[in-house]
């Protein structure tokens, strides 16, 4: 029973080979580029200098690194990018835990229709449902009126709802719902009953049956929704472009910058390497963390 | 007092009853199982008590006490579930530290306590194990001390050794009935499994759709059972049902389709004509080769062998008595047949059943093996044979002809 049969072999190359392919043309060749990228010079009109000078001179440096570290306002953005995303995927959990819990303990005729109910804004444009909410938090929305008048009783406001911070983490929360509801729920319903009926009988009360068992073993699920949401949230531009005010630029919007309106290719590059690396640095600490707060929960 | 009495209690679902009218009373530091077919609501009235379920119709007293507004958490009782049901996420130290948690038992005085439950359990050493690292046997261990870490007044125990194999369930078995005798409380065993009712409980509730059948000792249940559903779930069972013939001295004859008339000791009233059942364990019947292949009247009632004689011919040996009214009763019996009249019922002088037929099909098992006998007339007859002379599997084939037969007093007689 020694080795694989070489036409097994063959097989799983032919199978995995076209998407391992299609990865590595426009994944892996392209982030390469993107470093290679960032050690070069920007170009006098845009875009790269060549990689070789009139000198004969190879052009590679630091330069964009050391500005991106030296240049405070950059870190600032990207804190506070942070601070988005952290808060957005904070929002979401609390949102999405008891309705995930609901759908996984809705009789199942109608869970199949909860869950359309929770997929179904994808079936719409993206920008549409951005541009919607323009509409809906609007200066002459219902919505702007209502809170305005309120404020107006208390002797307080009018505050603008649209292009603010408050219009961007509405949003953000609620095009990243879905992404959080999705993989609790997947984990919710696959909880035993038994093991909270167990609880119960052992002398544990509504609270100490979540917090003790539905909880902990809901863990997989809210970190995997906590990665779903936090690192695109992370990187967005098209919510903070149109429904953020002057202040709302967040990293996302400045790579965009870079690359589209500055045209400072290196630059552009380093900031997207630095929000890469620190997601990936994120979602590895996450799972870390998540796999050790399991163990010390067993412990 | 009982230390829980359950009083009328009923519960349906929708149209279905699953336990109907149900009262029963379980003594303090008693075995008593449930027992029962799948859906005879066994767990529905288990569930009950531990608080999971209410009834429609009923009460439920622990100690005197109606416990109807208490949920399972405030109930001095604790389940221990089929599927064990240990938190996944916690060692065992953890999941029987948890009741301990929930009891606000101070962390000082946990530590003995934990000790102590795995002593009893002989799992010491294990604390920082998890369930999957676990043996189905340990877990069910686990699961149990920590039900009783709490020093609960009652365990329930639902089909805790269901999903075990057969020799680790016999071992639990014995495990269980020395763990009841060491704590001393009542445990409330549900079970399908009848052998396991039988050899654990001091009594059981036999269930069947809702309503007890029988509650008695295991031997008077498999030895006397009261209704046919008790007879036929027990154990292995010949079940004779038919008109009753005649019922004097302690003996009713009922005719018995593709038999004829069979003969039970029986005090009873019945009435001639109205329905009867005979039970007969296999194990009570015997087998012996035919004493004369050209007995005109096979089939029929035949004479009754001295005891030493039937034990030859169990042995498949000649018998020296070959009885020449074979198709009617029998004239007077030797008197070494008297001391057949166990319990001063039947008269020494009343033959044995007796019946000729061949070996329809055969179960070898091993200990024994159990032979179905067809008679000429349709009907069968399971007898069982303990296959104690080593390198001997069997004593008869399928197809040979046989004669089955049994004391008056072997079967019970069933009125319906």
């Amino acid at each position: 029973m020694a080795g694989t049969r070489p036409d097994t072999r063959l097989a799983r190359w032919l199978v995995a080979g076209p998407p391992l392919l299609y990865l590595l043309v426009f994944f892996a060749a392209p982030a390469l580029i993107m470093v290679l990228a960032s050690f070069r010079s920007p170009g006098e009109f845009g875009g790269l200098a060549p990689l070789v000078d009139e000198a004969g001179k190879v052009d590679l440096n630091v330069d964009s690194y050391a500005r991106f570290l030296t240049e405070t306002v950059y870190m600032q953005v990207f804190v506070k990018s942070a601070w988005y995303a952290g808060l957005t995927t904070a929002i979401c959990l609390l949102l999405a835990y008891p309705l995930a819990t609901l759908i996984a303990k809705s009789a199942k005729k109608y869970r199949d229709l909860l869950l359309l109910l929770v997929i179904l804004p994808f079936w719409s444009n993206f920008l549409i449902r951005i541009y919607a909410w323009m509409i809906i938090l609007g200066p002459n929305a219902a919505l702007a009126k209502a809170v305005n008048g309120v404020l107006a009783v208390f002797g307080a406001g009018p505050v603008p709802l649209l292009f603010s911070g408050f219009a961007v983490l509405v949003c953000l929360v609620y095009v990243h719902l879905p992404f959080m509801v999705l993989p609790l729920y997947a984990n919710l319903e696959k909880h035993d009953q038994a093991l909270l009926d167990a609880a119960q009988d052992l002398g544990a009360n509504a609270w100490q049956r979540f917090w003790r068992i539905t909880f902990p073993l809901s863990l997989p699920g809210v970190y995997a929704g906590a990665a779903l949401v936090f690192i695109p949230a992370l990187g967005i531009f098209a919510i903070p472009d149109i429904l953020g005010g002057p202040e709302d630029t967040l990293i996302g919007n400045l790579i965009k910058q870079q690359f589209l309106e500055t045209r400072d290719w290196p630059f552009g590059s380093v900031l997207s390497i630095v929000l890469t690396v620190s997601a990936l640095v994120l979602a590895g600490t996450a799972a870390w963390v998540g796999r050790r707060s399991l163990g010390a929960a067993r412990a | 007092m009982a230390l829980l009495d359950i009083q009328g209690v009923t519960r349906r679902f929708g149209d279905f009853t699953a336990v109907d009218h149900v009262s029963l009373a379980i003594e303090a530091g008693e075995f008593f199982t449930l027992l029962g077919p799948s859906g005879c609501g066994k767990t529905t009235l288990l569930r009950m008590i531990a608080g999971f379920d209410l009834p429609d119709a009923g009460r439920i007293l622990l100690n005197g006490e109606d416990i109807a507004g208490r949920p399972p958490e405030a109930r001095p009782v604790r389940t221990v579930f089929q599927s064990y049901s240990l938190f996944p996420h916690m060692s065992v130290e953890g999941n029987i530290a948890f009741p301990l948690e929930m009891a606000r038992v101070p962390p000082a005085e946990r530590r003995p306590r934990i000790e102590a439950a795995l002593e009893d359990v002989r799992l010491v050493g294990f604390n920082k194990r998890y369930p999957h690292e676990l043996s189905g046997g340990q877990k069910q261990r686990v699961a149990i001390a920590r039900a009783l870490i709490t020093h609960p007044t009652m365990l329930l125990l639902d089909e805790p050794l269901a999903a075990l194999d057969a020799k680790l369930r016999e071992e639990l078995q014995i495990e269980l009935i020395n763990l009841q005798k060491e704590v001393g409380i009542a445990f409330v065993y549900v079970t399908h499994d009848q052998t396991e009712a039988l050899a654990l409980s001091h009594r059981i509730a036999v269930m069947n759709r809702g309503c007890v059948e029988q509650l008695d000792e295991p031997s008077k249940i498999y030895g006397f059972p009261r209704t046919r559903f008790v007879a036929d779930f027990i154990g292995h069972c010949n079940l004779f049902s038919g008109p009753v013939l005649s019922n004097a001295e302690g003996i009713v004859r009922i005719d018995v389709a593709g038999l004829g008339p069979v003969l039970v000791a029986a005090q009873s009233s019945i009435a001639v004509g109205a329905n009867g059942s005979i039970a007969l364990r296999p194990e009570k019947t015997r087998i012996a080769a035919p004493q004369d292949a050209n007995d005109p009247h096979a089939g029929g009632f035949a004479a009754a062998l001295p005891p030493e004689g039937a034990h030859r011919a169990a042995r498949g040996g000649p018998s020296p008595l070959v009885d020449p009214h074979a198709g009617g009763f029998a004239a007077a019996l030797p008197p070494e047949g008297a001391h057949r009249a166990a319990r001063g019922g039947p008269s020494p002088l009343v033959p044995d059943n007796r019946y000729r037929g061949t070996v329809a099909d055969l179960l070898y098992m091993g200990d024994v093996t159990v032979y179905r006998v067809a008679t000429p007339g349709g009907s069968r007859v399971e007898a069982l044979l303990a296959n104690s002379q080593s390198g001997r599997a069997k004593f008869f084939e399928v197809g040979d002809a046989v004669e089955v037969s049994w004391r008056v007093d072997a079967g019970h007689f069933i009125e319906e």
